[in-house]
């Protein structure tokens, strides 16, 4: 069974990739990749009172996502989504769990509400006024190839679960724990991918996408910088799609997903 | 939506383990909530929905390292109602890569890590040695559990939409069904009692006092429970006894609105329904029983009841069972389609516990008492935190 969609925009944020436009020159080659701290900016379409409220994690989650629409000419109204990460706001689970600890256990409104896992989803609605249909996932260093799936998996049964043009927003995320969970779950750096898959081809379209599960071993990176932080980010598995998309050549990429399973991708150029 | 079938499927809360004990419990309109002593909670007055005999669960030595009271929950749920043998014979019809997993969950196993914090290094703030996160704190740790526990080779995943999580379950297995990609699914949801959700619901000032009355006009907040639903999934057989469940349609909406309050007209809610009704080809008249969202928290039933009277009116018969089983948050989806599953079979309508007297401003019919009525067709709220809803359509073949 294949699953069919095109890729119509692409957000990215990671340490040393800015943004998509940044990255897309590293992937291709034609830039060198140097690893630098994130940069990343505060969604500047949520209400203030909410925008004082985000962590890391939903920053980055709604920026790349702003971006892959923003690419795409894409109305956010128009699309479902899927948020996946392996963690959440992992600052916030901190200080929960270091509160709790402690002799006086009362914990904010606000740190309580952030810490579902969906809350990047939550934040994603008010601020973009989308009432269309999101879902939240997580399976650990699979996080990024189940809501690929997810995704694709829609596209194929519902075509157009929003309206008009349709499609699903995959919006993928991590970020770092602080200690003492770091040294338990290391995720060295926040990591943000976000793909606008749409159910047909359009003048925005950069690649068409077919996938299927397979069990051949997942493709690297040559770059050994780029090929840590695939390893070691689950949000990042998905840069050996990007790079695919990047060089704009017709291929095959292999994705991590679950043990033995993994993610066949026939990767075709649309420009 | 093409129909697909609850081919077995299990339920084990504070009303017992299975769904014997919890048909008998909804018969006799018992609740099981009780004064919270949780753990080391001894200081909120509220009353918690405690699956007794979690910690005495032992697991398997293979699947030690999973060792939280989340996965002792799922464990003890997978043993009751010929569950674990279910699974293993549809294993031997589809193989194991054909078996996907979709579980919810909202803060899975937590606890494990809110009980490490206490027991940090005091020179270093180290956490434990024998403290594992992958297979316990991790979202996607019951999944992973049930996964190796019945050694699937198919897809699996955890979706964690808070209060919609186990609900939302339903609807990505059946569009994996739909495409091919499998052909069973174990979905449900498994949430336990942790430190996290009943301070953060105290915080925000929405933990009653007293055992929880959905939509009574005293409502004070909700009761927080534990669950473990487990259902199996499949495409239905070509000849269907009459009692068997089908998932007819699902509907997923966003709010759009705030992080921790509904929409005040309900109109998220509203929406998910009217989508579950599309899915399934029905208009709002073919539906003969609401299990509510009803956490008994003023501001959702007041707007979950305006968002039920616009689409049904007052004609079709509803309630909420967590006065029965507490607020199970990301099991609760799973729970209550267990519950309206039964209904089904069972031929009656369960009545809404400790509701003495409905909100006369919400204009719903809100049974306080079980109605010997045979459902056809069924509707079950799940909606959550950040906005999240998500509405099912259960009927029987027949």
């Amino acid at each position: 069974m294949r699953l069919l969609s095109y890729l119509d925009g692409i957000g990215l944020v990671g340490p040393g990739l800015d943004n998509w436009p940044a990255a897309h020159s590293i992937l291709a080659g034609h830039a060198a990749y140097e690893s630098r701290p994130l940069v990343v900016a505060a969604p500047a379409a949520l209400p203030p009172a909410e925008r004082r409220r985000t962590g890391l994690a939903i920053k980055v989650a709604l920026a790349v996502a702003f971006d892959a629409l923003a690419a795409a000419q894409l109305d956010a109204r128009q699309l479902a989504t899927v948020f996946t990460s392996s963690g959440a706001d992992n600052d916030n689970c901190d200080a929960i769990c270091k509160t709790l600890a402690s002799d006086d256990r009362s914990i904010s409104p606000t740190r309580f509400h952030n810490s579902v896992h969906n809350a990047p989803g939550g934040y994603w609605g008010i601020a973009s006024g989308a009432m269309t249909p999101a879902t939240v996932l997580c399976a650990h260093d699979a996080s990024f190839g189940a809501g690929l799936l997810e995704a694709m998996t829609q596209l194929a049964v519902d075509g157009s679960p929003g309206s008009e043009r349709g499609g699903t927003l995959l919006v993928a995320y991590d970020m770092p724990y602080p200690e003492p969970l770091h040294a338990k779950r290391p995720l060295p750096a926040a990591f943000g991918i976000a793909l606008a898959l749409m159910p047909a081809r359009s003048a925005q379209s950069l690649a068409r996408i077919e996938l299927e599960l397979s069990d051949a071993a997942p493709d690297t990176l040559s770059d050994p910088a780029l090929e840590t932080l695939r390893r070691s980010i689950p949000a990042a598995r998905g840069l050996p799609l990007l790079q695919a998309v990047a060089r704009g050549d017709a291929c095959r990429v292999v994705l991590d997903y679950l043990a033995p399973l993994s993610l066949l991708v026939q990767v075709g150029p649309c420009r | 939506m093409t129909p697909v079938q609850l081919s077995h499927f299990t339920a084990t809360s504070c009303l017992g383990y299975g769904n014997a004990a919890t048909l008998a419990a909804l018969r006799a309109l018992r609740s099981g909530l009780q004064p919270c002593q949780f753990e080391t909670v001894h200081d909120l007055a509220t009353y918690v929905g405690e699956v007794g005999g979690v910690d005495a669960v032992e697991l398997p030595a293979q699947l030690a390292a999973y060792n939280c009271r989340n996965n002792r929950l799922a464990w003890l749920g997978l043993q009751q109602d010929g569950f674990f043998d279910a699974v293993k014979a549809a294993i031997a019809r589809h193989g194991r890569r054909r078996v996907g997993v979709f579980l919810g969950t909202s803060t899975s196993g937590i606890l494990e890590t809110e009980q490490a914090f206490r027991h940090r290094d005091p020179l270093t703030g180290a956490l434990p040695d024998d403290f594992v996160y992958r297979t316990t704190h991790n979202t996607y740790a019951v999944a992973d559990f049930v996964r190796t526990a019945f050694q699937f080779e198919g897809p699996a995943v955890v979706v964690s939409t808070a209060c919609s999580s186990s609900a939302k379950v339903f609807a990505s297995a059946a569009r994996m069904l739909a495409a091919g990609l499998i052909d069973a699914a174990i979905v449900g949801g498994v949430d336990s009692l942790c430190l996290t959700t009943l301070y953060g619901f105290n915080s925000l000032e929405l933990l009653s006092p007293e055992p929880c009355r959905p939509y009574d006009i005293h409502r004070q907040g909700l009761s927080i429970g534990e669950a473990a639903a487990f259902i199996l999934l499949e495409r239905p057989a070509t000849q269907l006894p009459a009692d068997a469940v089908l998932l007819l349609g699902a509907g997923e909406t966003s709010d759009a609105h705030h992080m921790s309050s509904p929409h005040p007209e309900g109109l998220g809610a509203r929406m998910a329904m009217a989508a579950a009704l599309q899915a399934a080809g029905l208009q709002a008249a073919d539906i003969d029983y609401l299990n509510l969202h009803g956490t008994a928290t003023p501001s959702n039933d007041a707007a979950e009841g305006r968002a039920v009277a616009a689409l049904f009116g007052d004609r079709v018969p509803c309630s909420s069972t967590k006065g029965a089983t507490g607020h199970t948050l990301g099991a609760a989806g799973g729970m209550e389609a267990i519950i309206s599953a039964l209904a089904l079979q069972h031929g009656f309508l369960p009545g809404g516990v400790g509701t003495h007297a409905v909100d006369p401003a919400i204009p719903v019919q809100y049974l306080t008492a079980n109605r010997d009525s045979a459902p056809q067709r069924v509707l079950s709220n799940s909606f959550g935190f950040g906005g999240t809803n998500c509405s099912l359509i259960l009927g029987r073949a027949a």
